[in-house]
């Protein structure tokens, strides 16, 4: 059945029929094309937010101030919370779940920072050692801020890449005394931050020198910590109990959600997995669709096909021609027409992928197709084609023919 | 060469039995050539369907160079259709999408000999025919004639025992049918049977037997066995 002879044979009547190959192989190459477009901008999506989130600990939480809307205990409403070193010491003490704790303290506007005769403007971020981690910040030369220049109040600052750039160009930058504000300080580290320019125009001084200097008080503004890693349900029940504990402590109700804000970034990032499980059911659902008209194009042509092979059939019936050799003539040619075609739609939608690719858009990178997907699915459409072509064909086969070679 | 023995066949349409044949009893000799005539309605393609294969009979036996041909299927059939039978037909039947030469090969390729040795024997009998200069002309780019001649020689390509010919003229002009018939002649005289259907008195006359068909039966048993001379 499958000698050289008979491909030979059907290479030679694809030849002579290139109209109903060609439209035999566009509903194949058509589905599977989409389909793998589909797959790849669907996976460039997820990967393209991913990207973008790179930069934070996962299981990140930011406890930040409010105002109370709520009366309690007596308390009138719309009074202000405030963070001191206690609240930070609260968290440390307390919750051994935290892996990372830093508090943070901004100075008010950017600040003027000075070396020699430049004067330039940054933000500056006043922290403890661990905000190193939580933000992911990427050490260049020298040391970041630890625990001796909290204790001692040290006038340290590290400082990012761009502002380095800027105040010290190409000349050494560890060691040099910058002036943030009226304040001296000692550059003690370089850092770059893969969150992106504004990232490394920012310098970290220790909280307690800020609090010091410019504050004259134990003031934090906000909280962050990431946590070890757990589910999500823990980390939310774990959320819960530090809203529990700051109520107490500043004498609020639990439920006044204005008092106290506690936002987590692995909320954020249950957010876009259930995203990217809504837009893979959305790729999968159109995808399907494109599969089944692909299908159901295929079917149909092949009907076609047999109809309007009827007359050869019986030619060929006449000539000695077996029912078997007749049906497996059409299906081979179906068969070799749609995985041709579907090869082709693969090739060219991961050409086009390739093209999306060098495209630069923000949430948008690297687009792939599951090639195990896109192969099961070519190999529904032969399968499909094939099953399709062989009722018509084996009736086609059957047929007398005289009367073949008379009807038409 | 072809022995029918009392063949009945029964259409079935509908509500309706239709007897088509009803008993027919028939012997052609090898050699002969022979023609079958009838109106429309006779029975006289249901009869040549029967003797070239294409459909089973209810009743009676069939016998062809001595081998009972009933009951086959549809592989069988196609086999022996292949080796003992040529096929004419009136619309000639070509394959259009095939040059003249690869419509000859055609029947060859049904016995799986190899591509070179078929192209070379479809010249041989496209040369027979007159047509080596034609070989690789689509039908379309030939004309009725030149067509059915064609056509012949991809009959006579597996040297069959039998060319059945169905209204081999039915779609020429006068002077190509008495051509066509010239060729079916010179086909006979190299032993090959040959039978042709028509309804055309000039063309029977061309034969040396007639067998002639009304309402499902032979009308002239008598003279079965009787040659009837050519008129040419």
């Amino acid at each position: 059945m499958f000698n050289s002879d008979t491909w030979q044979e059907i290479f030679h009547s694809i030849r002579r029929h290139k109209l109903r190959t060609i439209l035999t192989a566009l509903g194949v190459f058509w589905g599977i094309f989409m389909l793998v477009i589909l797959l790849g901008a669907g996976r460039g999506l997820q990967n393209g937010v991913e990207y973008e989130f790179r930069d934070e600990a996962i299981n990140t939480v930011w406890v930040s101030r409010g105002t109370t809307s709520l009366p309690f205990n007596g308390l009138p409403k719309g009074r202000r919370i405030r963070f001191t070193n206690d609240d930070y010491n609260l968290l440390a003490d307390q919750f051994d779940q935290i892996e990372y704790l830093t508090g943070r303290y901004y100075l008010s506007g950017d600040k003027i920072v000075s070396y020699g005769r430049k004067n330039l403007s940054y933000s500056i971020r006043a922290v403890h050692p661990d905000c190193r981690f939580i933000e992911n910040t990427m050490l260049q030369q020298g040391r970041y801020l630890n625990s001796k220049d909290i204790a001692e109040c040290r006038k340290a600052a590290v400082i990012g890449d761009i502002v380095r750039k800027d105040l010290f160009g190409d000349g050494p930058a560890i060691g040099q005394e910058i002036r943030i504000g009226d304040i001296s300080y000692q550059v003690v580290g370089t850092f770059t931050d893969e969150g992106g320019d504004n990232e490394m125009r920012m310098i970290y001084i220790p909280i307690s020198t800020a609090q010091k200097v410019y504050a004259g008080a134990d003031d934090v503004h906000q909280l962050m910590f990431a946590t070890y890693d757990m589910p999500l349900e823990e980390i939310q029940a774990m959320q819960d109990e530090v809203r529990n504990a700051f109520a107490r402590r500043h004498q609020f109700d639990p439920e006044d959600r204005k008092a106290l804000y506690v936002f987590g970034t692995a909320e954020d990032h249950q957010k876009f997995n259930s995203l990217f499980a809504s837009i893979r059911a959305f790729v999968w659902f159109v995808g399907m669709g494109s599969i089944l008209s692909g299908v159901i194009g295929v079917s149909n042509i092949m009907l076609i096909i047999v109809k309007d092979r009827t007359r050869e059939i019986g030619i060929r019936k006449a000539l000695g021609a077996t029912p078997v050799s007749i049906v497996s003539m059409i299906l081979q040619e179906a068969v070799l027409i749609t995985s041709l075609a579907g090869y082709l739609g693969l090739v060219a939608g991961i050409g086009a992928l390739y093209l999306l690719e060098s495209v630069s858009v923000q949430y948008f990178r690297n687009p792939q197709a599951n090639l195990g997907m896109v192969l099961t699915a070519m190999l529904v459409l032969v399968a499909a084609g094939t099953l399709a072509g062989l009722w018509p064909a084996r009736q086609a086969a059957r047929i007398n023919p005289i009367e073949a070679m008379r009807g038409s | 060469m072809i022995q029918l023995r009392n063949i009945r066949k029964t259409y079935q349409t509908g509500y309706n039995r239709l007897e088509v044949l009803k008993g027919i009893d028939l012997e052609i000799e090898a050699g002969a050539f022979a023609s079958i005539m009838g109106s429309s309605g006779s029975g006289k393609s249901t009869l040549l369907n029967i003797i070239g294969m294409l459909d089973d009979y209810d009743h009676g036996d069939y016998h062809l160079d001595g081998t009972l041909i009933k009951g086959l299927s549809q592989a069988d059939a196609a086999h022996y259709r292949n080796r003992f039978i040529g096929f004419v037909f009136q619309s000639f039947n070509l394959l259009p999408f095939k040059t003249a030469q690869e419509n000859v090969a055609l029947p060859l390729y049904y016995q799986k000999i190899d591509r070179l040795k078929r192209q070379k024997m479809a010249m041989e009998y496209l040369d027979m025919v007159g047509l080596a200069d034609w070989a690789s002309h689509l039908p379309t780019q030939l004309s009725g004639g030149q067509q059915q001649r064609v056509a012949i020689a991809r009959a006579l390509i597996t040297q069959p025992k039998v060319i059945l010919a169905d209204e081999p003229t039915g779609a020429l002009d006068t002077h190509t049918s008495y051509e066509v018939m010239e060729l079916f002649k010179k086909v006979n005289q190299e032993g090959i049977t040959v039978l042709i259907v028509t309804h055309e008195k000039d063309i029977s006359d061309m034969t040396r037997r007639i067998i002639r068909l009304r309402d499902g039966l032979i009308e002239n048993p008598a003279e079965g066995g009787v040659a009837v001379q050519p008129s040419v």
